[in-house]
């Protein structure tokens, strides 16, 4: 762009208008980063919630009654590989190898499954001892917050295959670029979401 | 199969012929004029052949221009709606006296208010401030369009799936009878266990996705776009408290929907959020709501104060008195916004350091709005001033806005809040800046770019009735309150014992006729302009004169591309400066023009959203499993789709603007 | 001095700015309680310190908007002039400097005017010393009316409340369910009235008088006839009030509580003669039904780490709002839990709660109640 300095302004015709055509940066990062802000406060008032209702266990169990520290944090590992198996797609993608972007988002893919997968399963054992999210106030806080996270990782597992697809559809192109970078950010930040609850929700449950 | 009870209700949920209202005379006497009108627009559209032009040109259309202004137009139409519920609201309180139970019973009352404030606040309020923002900011910096053209379809339509939901809640079933921000524990399920709140949360989810998005939207829009040379503080003012305001929306949207979801899940899933059993917390919501809901009324007075900004300057053909104050207020502001909620529940009986700190924080931000409000008279200063409209709104809103700003801070000292609060002084006082500060803002706001949109001005003479019948109208219905308020009469009540009261009421209610007119000369002003478009023709580009920013270079209404070369800024008041300089238009040396393709998409989703939302209110559930999955496939399907541009080309360009040379040189001979 | 100043103030206001208004009753500028007044100087003092600078710019306005019209050609025109630091610190200076003085008032009334703080004085004139007990009056707000309970008389009423005059009162508040606010405009501020919690308001009434209650918070369908009147009377009238209430042999206990609980609308003045002692704790703790645990037992409980696994199933006991089945419409499909943790059985409501579909299998128990959390905190 070339801008008339003031100086000259001063006895030439500034320039007021671009003769060629303006190509402002895509914005398309920043928006998706301004979206996981966004998102990012719904997770802050769900914790909000946990820590204003997690200790009204209404006579029921508390978190040391119910939670398994193995089991949660076998399903941590889970998450972490999954978010370095998606540093390695990226790395490939910059490489130009679609195969390998392919067999380590495949491998991210089956990591994140996996963690839903033992979620659920830590949802089911819950539920069959009559932990409910209905039983109390901490137990809603605690499934609502633990499933909306859960949820968000089905929704990433859903687009990451939808990319799959696309990315052998039309091979690396700037725009499935964008779409790899977009999700790469969605999938750490929700590993940093899970650090969270992780901390705050197990660890302080049960050891604090 | 009929006889199936079972079958029934899986088919239908909850629906059934009983929640059709039939035992309401005014609802069946409102449905049937609005099924009336509604075959008469449609039958008019298909006899015209409209559909094909309506499709193409404007459902699916990506523009930022046609998208603001069919956010406009859903607000009118809103703005109708809520507005009737104020007439009813109106007469009902003058006359329910002495034992008389009034025309609404309270069943019919409660939702009538609750429906006045979501209307207002959400799908009024709302959509004119988007609409307003959408139409102008990409003209202001100099942007083809915003920075994702999709999003800002899907987010229109979202907004008007929502209303949609509202306005359905009126003829099948009912709304909530919660007031307007659903508290718990009556909004729960054990205390509300029709369908209404649960309009309520899916109305307000729905519209609220599109709010965020297109909050996102305006944001990086703004940050991205910015034609070259238009640093931060060479953005026009209105840019900015655009900026503030969706920067506002996307730091408080999220909050509402949070909370929204929790409420939800209370009410479909059993849950003990806001409960009074098994640990639930109600105060927690209502912190919640209003962590949410008081950055909302900045995100809507914002656009306000950046609409009377640009209207001072231009009528008082002079620069705006302080532009980096005024920048650095409205930063305040928004910050502060964020940090004074509890002034909404002084009453829950936090500790007195906790009210104090709170009430504080509340009459700190009167400091940055004095200082605008001061701008904005040094402005007048040393000027040439005219009174078009657009200048009759914003003198009427200086004046006004202040006595809600005082009354504001009335209410924000907590012991006087514990007399003020939930009476109808309360009621005065947001009355008495959302007319005076939003309402009268937007009106400035169409007035003054109405002629940018379609080229030519509205009436000015039934805009003054329009504004002379708001003004006095405004204080004919509000100041009564202001003295109820005194007198200790509480807001919501249907129905009173104090004879003597009823005068102020019928005062009021007088006063709401008024506005009445105001809204009626409104629209008169815009038919009798389309009637007589040929002598209110802007040929110009530059209708009022002496316009100072980007929007006023290109011609009214603009080219699909705003502007054929992307404008270089040198000051603040580009175009001022352009003009002052002697800038001379470019005709020739045209190019190709990328620009984003139209699509369906987003109304596709949209449509797809309210049958979801319909059917989880009537617990549909085979219908909410379907039209969720429709919802996920059609926005995979939509992310297939790599072909979402084209090029309008030179040739197009030099047609165009061919065709805007030959008129301005025909101006000037 | 400051007494005098604040009445002729006042005087002053009310006669000039609200002369127009003569004839009204302006019951918030000129109420009949100490607290009430204060918080009516408080409404006044910052009124006119607003006005202090919203009079000049609302005269300026008027004043530049005529004077720099388009056609008046006299009036200086400078279309550049749009900065001037000296100016730019007065107009952020001078709201700063009212805000500092309102901010300041703010903090200091915000702290004496604490609902929640015994009183000093009855009013400007007569203090209080630092021991003095209050009479106290529990307020529980229903659906859609109110009850008062006497602890000190042993008395409870309906709908109509009274207090004898320059006599230092204690409300302690609370809900059966829906949130409402406790408003006696002539007395003193509102304050929320909320289920399982207790909020209180400290007040004194220094008139004689017949005054208006109600709820100041929106409750639903029967909200608008949620209303009293608050008697301010001499100490032999409150005297004679006290003994008309008993005159009538009319006993609540929590049968007759949870009958009364019922939803009604414009409910009429009821006077009970004796009360169950126990019953305002009760109702604070959500228990009068003595199947229920009490929401201080089970706060106890949650301190002390929850219930458990076995504590799962207890959940008949810990519902209070689930079994009133409210509204026009059934519930959707409800639960059925089994209370293992009470094992006591003893009649009482085990027949009336077997019929609700909530409770397959009911064991009552009879429970101590302890007195409720005093200070439940409320609001962050």
């Amino acid at each position: 762009m070339t801008m008339a300095n003031n100086t000259a302004a001063q006895t030439e015709m500034p320039v007021f208008y671009l003769k060629e055509e303006h190509h402002p940066e895509t914005g398309t990062m920043l928006g998706f980063w301004i979206y996981l802000m966004s998102d990012s406060l719904i997770f802050g008032i769900l914790f909000a919630t946990y820590a204003v209702i997690g200790q009204n266990y209404a006579a029921g169990p508390a978190p040391t009654d119910l939670f398994d520290l193995e089991l949660v944090a076998i399903n941590t590992s889970m998450l972490l590989f999954s978010s370095i198996t998606y540093g390695f797609a990226m790395l490939q993608m910059e490489k130009g190898s679609i195969a390998g972007t392919q067999l380590w988002l495949a491998i991210t893919g089956l990591f994140g499954a996996a963690f839903v997968g033992l979620e659920l399963y830590e949802f089911h054992e819950l539920w069959s001892l009559g932990a409910t999210p209905m039983r109390s106030g901490f137990l809603s806080a605690f499934y609502t917050l633990v499933a909306t996270h859960g949820l968000h990782v089905t929704f990433g597992i859903i687009w990451l295959v939808t990319l799959m697809i696309q990315v052998a559809k039309h091979g690396l192109i700037p725009a499935n670029k964008r779409r790899l970078m977009c999700l790469s950010m969605f999938w750490h930040f929700l590993d940093v979401i899970w650090i969270g609850v992780f901390s705050v929700v197990y660890l302080l449950g049960v050891l604090g | 199969m009929f006889s199936n009870p079972d079958l029934l209700h899986f088919i239908f949920g909850r629906l059934s012929l009983d929640s059709l209202p039939f035992h309401e005379p005014i609802l069946v006497v409102t449905f049937a004029a609005v099924v009336l009108g509604g075959i008469a627009v449609l039958g008019g559209i298909t006899y015209f052949r409209l559909w094909g032009y309506l499709w193409n040109e404007w459902i699916t259309s990506i523009d930022h221009k046609k998208i603001g202004i069919m956010y406009i137009i859903l607000a009118l139409v809103m703005l109708l709606r809520g507005f009737s519920d104020a007439l009813m609201m109106r007469a009902q309180q003058a006359m329910a006296f002495g034992g008389s139970e009034g025309f609404l019973p309270p069943d019919h009352y409660d939702q009538i208010f609750t429906a006045h404030g979501v209307i207002m606040i959400f799908f009024v309020a709302m959509p004119l401030v988007t609409g307003l923002m959408n139409f102008v900011v990409p003209l202001q910096i100099g942007a083809r369009d915003v920075a994702f053209p999709f999003l800002n379809n899907f987010s229109f339509w979202m907004t008007t799936s929502g209303a949609v939901l509202i306005m359905v809640s009126l003829f099948v079933g009912e709304f909530a009878k919660t007031g307007w921000l659903a508290y718990p524990p009556l909004s729960d399920i054990v205390y509300s266990p029709g369908v209404g709140v649960d309009y309520y949360i899916w109305a307000l989810q729905i519209a609220g996705v599109g709010t965020l998005l297109s909050g996102v939207n305006l944001v990086v829009t703004i940050v991205k776009m910015r034609a070259p040379g238009m640093s931060m503080m060479k953005m026009p003012v209105f840019t900015w408290t655009a900026l503030c305001t969706n920067v506002l929306i996307v730091a408080a949207f999220p909050v509402l929907t949070a909370v929204l979801v929790l409420l939800g899940l209370d009410r479909y899933a059993d849950t003990n959020f806001f409960t009074n059993d098994l640990g639930g917390n109600a105060m927690m919501y209502i912190n919640l709501i209003w962590i949410w809901g008081h950055p909302e009324v900045y995100i809507l007075i914002l656009p306000a104060f950046g609409v009377f900004s640009e209207v001072v300057s231009t009528f008082s053909r002079k620069r705006l008195f302080g532009y980096s104050s005024m920048v650095y207020a409205t930063v305040v502001i928004t910050i502060l916004s964020y940090i004074v909620w509890l002034h909404h529940f002084f009453t829950m009986g936090s500790g007195a350091s906790v009210n104090a700190f709170f009430g504080i924080a509340t009459m700190i931000i009167s400091i940055p709005t004095g200082a605008k409000i001061f701008n904005w008279m040094f402005t007048m200063y040393k000027g040439r001033i005219s009174f078009d409209v657009p200048m009759l709104w914003t003198i009427g809103f200086m004046l006004t806005f202040v006595i809600g700003g005082m009354t504001g801070v009335m209410l924000a000292v907590p012991p006087a809040d514990f007399v003020l609060h939930n009476s109808l002084f309360l009621i005065a006082h947001f009355h008495n800046v959302i007319i005076g500060g939003v309402v009268f803002g937007m009106f400035a706001g169409i007035v003054y770019w109405f002629p940018k949109a379609f080229g030519f001005k509205l009436d000015p003479f039934w805009g003054k009735m329009s504004f002379w019948l708001w003004l006095v109208g405004f204080y004919f219905a509000f100041m009564p309150l202001y003295v109820l308020g005194l007198m200790g009469i509480t807001r919501r009540m249907s129905q009173f014992d104090d004879p003597s009261l009823q005068i102020w009421f019928v005062i009021a209610a007088f006063g709401a006729l008024l506005i009445a007119g105001g809204i009626g000369s409104f629209i008169l002003s815009i038919v009798v302009a389309v009637i007589k478009r040929d002598k209110l023709r802007d040929e110009t580009g530059d209708p009022w004169g002496d316009g100072r920013t980007l929007e006023w270079s290109t011609s009214s209404p603009p080219p699909a591309y705003n502007f054929a070369f992307t404008p270089v800024v040198h000051d603040l008041d580009a175009w001022a400066d352009m003009k002052k300089r002697g800038y001379v238009r470019p005709t020739e040396g045209f190019l190709d023009i990328h620009m984003p393709k139209n699509t369906g998409a987003g109304f596709i989703l949209a449509a797809l959203s309210l049958v979801l939302g319909f059917a989880l209110v009537w617990h549909i559930w085979w219908l909410v499993i379907a039209s969720f999955i429709a919802l996920v496939v059609g926005a995979i399907a939509h992310t297939f789709n790599y072909d979402r541009d084209y090029h309008i080309p030179a040739s197009e360009v030099v047609e165009t603007e061919d065709e805007r040379t030959a008129l301005l040189a025909k101006q000037q001979a | 001095m400051k007494r005098m100043l604040s009445k002729l103030v006042r005087g002053v206001t009310v006669t000039s700015m609200f002369s127009l208004l003569a004839g009204c009753n302006l019951v918030v500028i000129d109420p009949s309680g100490d607290i009430a007044s204060q918080q009516s100087d408080l409404i006044i003092v910052s009124t006119i310190l607003m006005l202090l600078i919203i009079v000049p710019v609302m005269a300026l306005t008027v004043f530049f908007a005529w004077k720099y019209r388009q056609g008046n050609k006299d009036a200086e025109y400078d279309p550049e002039w749009h900065h001037s630091t000296k100016l730019e610190v007065v107009i952020w200076s001078a709201p700063l400097v009212i805000i500092i003085a309102l901010g300041a008032i703010t903090w200091v009334t915000t702290h004496t005017l604490d609902p929640y703080r015994p009183l000093d004085r009855i009013d400007a004139e007569r203090p209080l010393a630092k021991d003095h007990k209050p009479m106290v009056v529990e307020v529980v707000s229903l659906d859609w009316k109110w009850l008062f309970f006497y602890p000190e008389q042993g008395i409870a009423t309906i709908n109509e409340l009274a207090a004898p005059i320059d006599t230092p009162i204690q409300f302690k508040i609370t809900s059966s369910g829906i949130m409402n606010s406790f408003f006696i405009p002539a007395l003193a501020g509102q304050i929320y009235s909320m289920a399982g919690m207790e909020t209180k308001l400290h007040a004194v009434i220094n008139e004689e008088g017949i005054y208006d209650g109600f709820s100041g918070n929106y409750s639903g369908e029967g909200f608008s006839h949620m209303r009293f009147k608050f008697h301010g009377l001499s100490e032999e009238g409150f005297e004679d009030w006290v003994s008309k209430v008993k005159s009538d042999e009319n006993f609540l206990g929590r049968s007759e509580y949870l009958e009364l609980e019922k939803p009604s609308i414009d409910e009429p003045i009821h006077y009970f003669s004796s009360v169950d002692p126990e019953l305002y704790g009760a109702i604070l703790n959500m228990c009068v039904d003595q199947s229920k645990m009490c929401m201080n037992e089970m706060m106890a409980i949650d301190e002390n780490g929850g219930g458990g696994l076995a504590g799962i199933y207890n959940v008949m006991s810990l519902t209070y709002d689930v079994p009133r089945m409210r509204g026009s419409q059934p519930l959707p499909e409800s639960k059925s839990y089994v209370a293992t943790l009470c094992t006591t059985p003893e009649g009482g409501f085990a027949g009336d709660l077997n019929a609700l579909p909530l409770f397959d299998r009911v064991q009552a128990s009879d429970r101590a109640m302890s007195f409720a959390p005093s200070g439940v905190s409320t609001g962050f």
